[in-house]
């Protein structure tokens, strides 16, 4: 039950968010060029770490944007909180 | 009543307000301010339950949550009666009724007792071993497992309680109401931060309220004084919010806690009467002190489990806090100081020591000095070997200890005794420190596992006896110096107390002590509630068991109610001790939320009954429910199902209103479909995207169907989609669909294509659908709008007019779900019901039939359309259902289209829509039934399975939708559906039943 900085509303409760899975992961721009196995890399494989993850969130019972969210699973530590299209602050 | 147990003048016992209770049916009296405990144990009520595997009986051994025995049933009324409460924890009050748990069929003479004798054959995972086999027999087993066991009876009908949600926010939680809790929460509230302090019991204090004794002095008054004022003033202060009652159930990140108030359990049923039971509080704290205190260890021993063998310091609070004698002729048994404590608090009010069996050497800390004036024997260096007693214990047998510890010798000395205190040492309570994610370390001195403060997360600290601090000069010291530092406090008012406080000077622990008997013929017990022994530990090492977590649940060993509160220290040290393995690498099990039971009623709070869930219903829903609809739940919707008429049945019905619509005219509330309006310059480009089909052409004021899939090809959502304006679209989903759609198309926009110029609204709640279908419709229209243009060149099918109804302005679809000429008309919804009602008047002539959900499936059935959802479910590609015409093929991209081509999805042996008619056209298949060729294969190749299936009044004859592997190839081949006592043979056909050139729709 963690807290999220939504960059569009402030702190809010967890509840109020619902997870969009790993982040910068970007979709292909010409799908019909690539092969079985690259189509399926994107649309199948994702990575689930025990420790930083870069992650998508939602905040869908509030404002209802995306953004991006560096959080530690292994103890729930958000480390950053920044808007799509923007540049990781911390290295990625 | 017996008063020869109590103590006059108690301050904590109102002796003036007698209270009546009922225990097991016997009428017995206490007093204001007792527990269910204390009131037993002043009538001479040591025996209050049975073990859960023999059967052995076991009195009140603890006063606190970590009560393993007596766990009583409140009351019989089945709507409120409340198992497994602790009877040391229940507050007395006029006319309890309280049962014991876990006897059949009473608590002195049980048959399940018998397992006691045959307790040889029970051992460590006796269950698992021998109720495996045979398989077939496990019925049997079960009802002698549940009708031997059981804890306590569930209530059977609704729980009329009101109960509470209550969400907090403060600078500080402090947790915990003793000494330590009381200091934290003074220099927190005093140093302006909004502080809460929570404590369980109905007094402030914990064990120093009640600590009346030379040895334990604060600025030269008795601890207990010291405290009492500090208390008083701490009610005083501004910022502090005090909850007493309130335990914190669980300890989640980010200092979110919650924490469970007890507000009418102590009052008399008529008191209750309205009130709120119980309030859960979901707490964000910034900074959180935990203060939770410790439990003392009980000593494991051969026969340690019989009525009378108690905490030590239960006793002493049984004496000091609750005014009770728990025995006439008490012996102690300890390992360390706490039990002297307890021995001068009996000497006060005159209770006869036996003896003190300590099985250390000797100690001469203050404490034990004072005891020894007294003139009590203590048996220094020896251990109890052995008890006698059955409902309540008698003798104890002592003997002298080994060197080593691991033998006794010398000559048995049996002394008569009514109560024996036991003091372990003590366990700190880290369970919510480690629910937060704290880690522990071990300290080797005293066998605990205590907050590692490197390990701590942020924002909390343990402080006082939870934090391994026992001697109160240490409590006081310590705890004073963490909170300042914590808060960033500079001075304090306790800086400079000058504390007296007996010290400890010798400890020495044996967590199994030895008798005179070998292990196999002794019973020394490790967790009291369910019957684990040291013994089965044992075994269960020997029988390869490695993990103190597997040990534990072969075992059942801390797997009660009580969550093994007092047994698990033991559990870990034998373990240890037998593998040679270090505690402190050896860990602790993990401790689970709640700290203890927690009610569903609280959990859940208001969202009961028609809060559990949002209902949705339509503008027209209160006309449905005039005119006898039958509903259907879709998603949160209520949607009309169907209209009965004059006793119909629903088969009845739905062929009545299908006949209607297509030989007439039928009406159906289509509101709850969801309506996304789409709007910006890229408008056209975006629904390009996300639809199969190509969008760009679409002329103004034109409607096209869509389908929408999933990145992996696969079908998720379809309707139709109108071209309002040049840079304006409305879009239609599925019921159900209409939020995920509206979430995974903003995610796009959001996410990938945030360069595209368009806003997506939800407006489903804010236009109402009313669709009319059938030859009559266009009549039904005209005169509903009478300067509206209907013929076919001016509003041909798909397509869209802007109208008013009534100067109120509604938009009208010419679009059909049902393959008949029909309309949907659009309207602002405070206008739906009137429009309606309008159109049912229009319609009078023309036997205009409402129609529900089930008809409007029956008709598109007919006619080959899909429901998403019913004749898909995440795995049919467009192709699958042979709608390979809505793929743009020449389009770039849209969503799932790289899928559609993936080695899987071109497979032709892909489960593919068809169309199924019965050789008996009378015969209905049910929906979900399976598909076979081969009757006499073994097993059956299952070769799909049917999706839609109605009886159609207007083929007459029964029709079916039904995905098969490769079924395009299918057509006309024959096959069966076998049903529980028949065959059904079926013939696979075309998808559309109905009307197959589509002359209907210009009708
Ligand atoms: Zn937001």
């Amino acid at each position: 039950m963690f807290i999220i900085n939504c960059p569009y509303c402030g702190e809010r409760d967890q509840t109020e968010f619902s997870s969009g899975g790993e982040a910068h992961i970007v979709r292909p721009k010409q799908p019909t060029e690539l092969s079985d196995d690259e189509w399926a890399e994107f649309l199948f494989m994702r990575k689930n770490i025990k420790g930083i993850q870069f992650e998508r969130w939602n905040h869908s019972h509030g404002c209802r944007k995306w953004f991006n969210v560096v959080r530690d699973t292994s103890n729930d530590k958000i480390h950053a909180v920044y808007k799509m299209g923007e540049k990781p602050p911390v290295n990625k | 009543m017996s008063q020869e147990l109590r103590i006059n003048n108690n301050k904590f016992i109102d002796q003036t307000t007698r209270l009546s209770f009922k225990f097991n049916g016997e009428k017995l009296y206490g007093y204001k301010g007792d527990t269910l405990a204390s009131a037993l144990l002043a009538n001479n009520i040591h025996l209050v339950g049975r073990s859960f595997k023999y059967h052995r009986p076991r009195g009140i051994m603890t006063c606190g949550s970590e009560e393993p025995n007596a766990i009583v049933q409140i009351g019989n009324d089945p709507s409120l009666t409340d198992p497994n409460v602790r009877a040391t924890e229940i507050e007395l009050y006029e006319g309890l009724e309280a049962f014991s748990q876990n006897c059949w069929p009473n608590v002195k003479f049980d048959i399940g007792g018998i397992n006691n004798f045959l307790s040889p054959l029970l051992p460590a995972g006796f269950y698992y071993k021998t109720f495996m086999w045979p398989a077939s027999f496990w019925e049997k087993y079960e009802f002698f497992i549940r009708h031997s066991a059981g804890l306590g009876k569930s209530p059977s009908k609704p729980d009329p309680d009101i109960y509470d949600h209550k969400y907090y926010h403060c600078d500080v939680l402090v947790v915990g109401g003793g000494i330590s809790g009381i200091m934290a929460a003074k220099l927190s509230a005093e140093n302006n931060n909004e502080t809460l302090l929570l404590d369980d019991k109905n007094t402030l204090g914990g064990a120093t309220i009640y600590q009346n004794n030379d040895c334990f002095q604060i600025d030269g008054t008795h601890t207990n004084y010291w405290l009492e004022k500090e208390i008083k003033k701490i009610k005083n202060i501004k910022n502090l919010t005090i909850k007493t009652r309130t335990s914190l159930a669980a300890y989640h990140g980010y200092n979110y806690l919650l924490a469970k108030e007890n507000l009418t359990d102590h009052l008399s049923p008529d008191e209750r009467k309205g009130k709120i039971r119980q309030r859960l509080w979901k707490i964000r704290a910034k900074k959180v002190i935990i203060a939770s205190g410790s439990i003392e260890r009980p000593l494991i021993f051969n026969n340690n489990d019989r009525p009378g063998i108690m905490l030590s310091s239960a006793i002493k609070k049984f004496i000091d806090f609750y005014g009770v004698k728990t025995g006439k002729e008490i012996s102690l048994f300890t390992n360390n100081d706490s039990a002297y404590e307890t021995v001068i608090s009996l000497k006060k009010s005159g209770v006869n020591i036996v003896s003190i069996i300590d099985i250390r050497d000797k100690s001469s800390s203050k404490i034990v000095k004072e005891v020894e004036k007294h003139n009590i024997k203590i048996y220094w260096n020896h251990t109890i070997v052995n008890t006698e007693g059955y409902r309540r214990i008698s003798f104890i047998e002592i003997m002298k200890l080994s060197d080593d510890g691991s033998g006794v010798i010398g000559k048995k000395i049996k002394l008569k005794t009514d109560c024996l205190g036991i003091s372990g040492g003590w366990t700190p309570m880290v369970h919510l420190f480690t629910q937060s994610g704290g880690k522990l370390k071990f300290r080797s001195d005293d066998n605990v596992f205590l907050p590692d403060k490197n390990k701590t997360p942020s924002d909390q600290i343990s402080i006082g006896s939870c934090n391994g601090d026992f001697d109160i000069k240490d409590i006081i010291l310590n705890s004073n110096r963490d909170v300042k530092t914590f808060l960033g406090i500079e001075s304090s008012p306790f800086d400079n107390l000058k504390v007296e406080s007996s010290k400890e000077e010798k400890k020495k622990n044996i967590w199994l002590l030895p008798s005179d008997k070998p292990i196999g013929k002794t019973k020394p017990f490790l967790d009291f509630q369910n019957d684990s022994t040291a013994k089965d530990v044992k075994l269960a090492l020997r029988e390869g068991f490695k993990s103190i977590e597997h040990v534990k649940r072969y075992t059942t060993t801390g797997m009660g109610t009580d969550q093994g509160k007092l047994s698990n220290m033991h559990a870990l040290g034998i373990i240890a001790e037998t593998t040679g393995t270090n505690m402190g690498e050896l860990g602790t099990t993990t401790f689970r939320p709640p700290y203890t039971p927690l009610t569903f009623g609280a959990i859940v709070g208001r969202n009961i009954g028609e809060f559990f869930d949002h209902i949705r219903k339509t503008a027209m829903h209160n006309w449905h429910v005039q005119n006898k609809a039958k509903f259907e739940n879709v998603g949160q919707w209520k949607r009309a199902w169907y209209y009965p008429k004059n006793g119909e049945t629903m088969f009845e019905a739905v062929q009545r209103e299908s006949k209607a619509a297509r030989e007439s005219v039928g009406i159906l509330d289509a509101s709850t479909l969801g309506k996304i309006d789409i709007q910006g310059t890229d408008a056209s480009e975006f629904l390009n995207r996300v639809y199969t089909n190509a969008w760009s052409k679409l002329a103004i004021g034109k409607c096209r169907y869509g389908l929408m899939l999933n990145e992996d090809g696969m079908v998720y959502d379809d309707g139709v989609t109108t071209r309002l304006g040049e840079n304006h679209y409305i879009m239609t989903t599925t019921t159900g669909g209409a939020a995920n759609v509206l979430s995974k198309l903003e995610d796009y926009l959001q996410t990938e294509w945030p360069e595209l110029d368009v806003y997506l609204t939800t407006v489903t709640d804010h236009f109402s659908t009313i669709s009319i279908c059938g030859p009559n419709s266009k009549k039904i229209l005209s005169k509903v709008i009478p300067d509206l243009d209907l013929s076919d060149q001016s509003f041909p099918h798909m397509s869209f007019k802007n109208s008013k109804i009534n100067g109120i302005k509604c938009r009208v679809m010419r679009i059909s779900f049902t393959g008949e000429h029909s309309y949907e008309i659009n309207i602002q919804s405070n206008y739906a019901k009137n429009v309606w009602e309008l159109c049912m008047d229009a319609g009078k002539d023309y036997n205009i039939t409402p129609y529900g959900t089930e008809t409007m499936h029956l008709l598109r059935a007919e006619k080959g359309f899909i429901i998403t959802g019913q004749d898909t479910d995440g795995t049919m590609t467009p192709s699958d259902l042979q709608m390979d015409w809505i793929i743009g093929k020449k389009k770039f991209d849209f969503i799932g289209k790289r899928s559609l081509y993936r080695s899987d999805t071109i497979r032709d042996d892909r489960k593919q829509l068809v169309g199924l008619l019965t050789d008996d056209p009378r015969e209905i298949l049910e929906e979900g039934a399976q598909i076979v060729e081969k009757l006499n294969q073994k097993p059956i190749e299952m070769l799909g399975h049917v999706t839609s299936s109605y009886f159609s009044p207007n083929l007459n004859k029964s029709i079916a939708l039904a995905v098969m592997k490769s079924g395009k190839k299918l057509k006309g081949k024959k096959f069966f559906v076998p049903m529980e006592n028949k065959n059904i043979n079926v013939t696979v056909t075309d998808t559309v039943f109905f009307d197959k050139e589509n002359k209907r729709l210009n009708a």
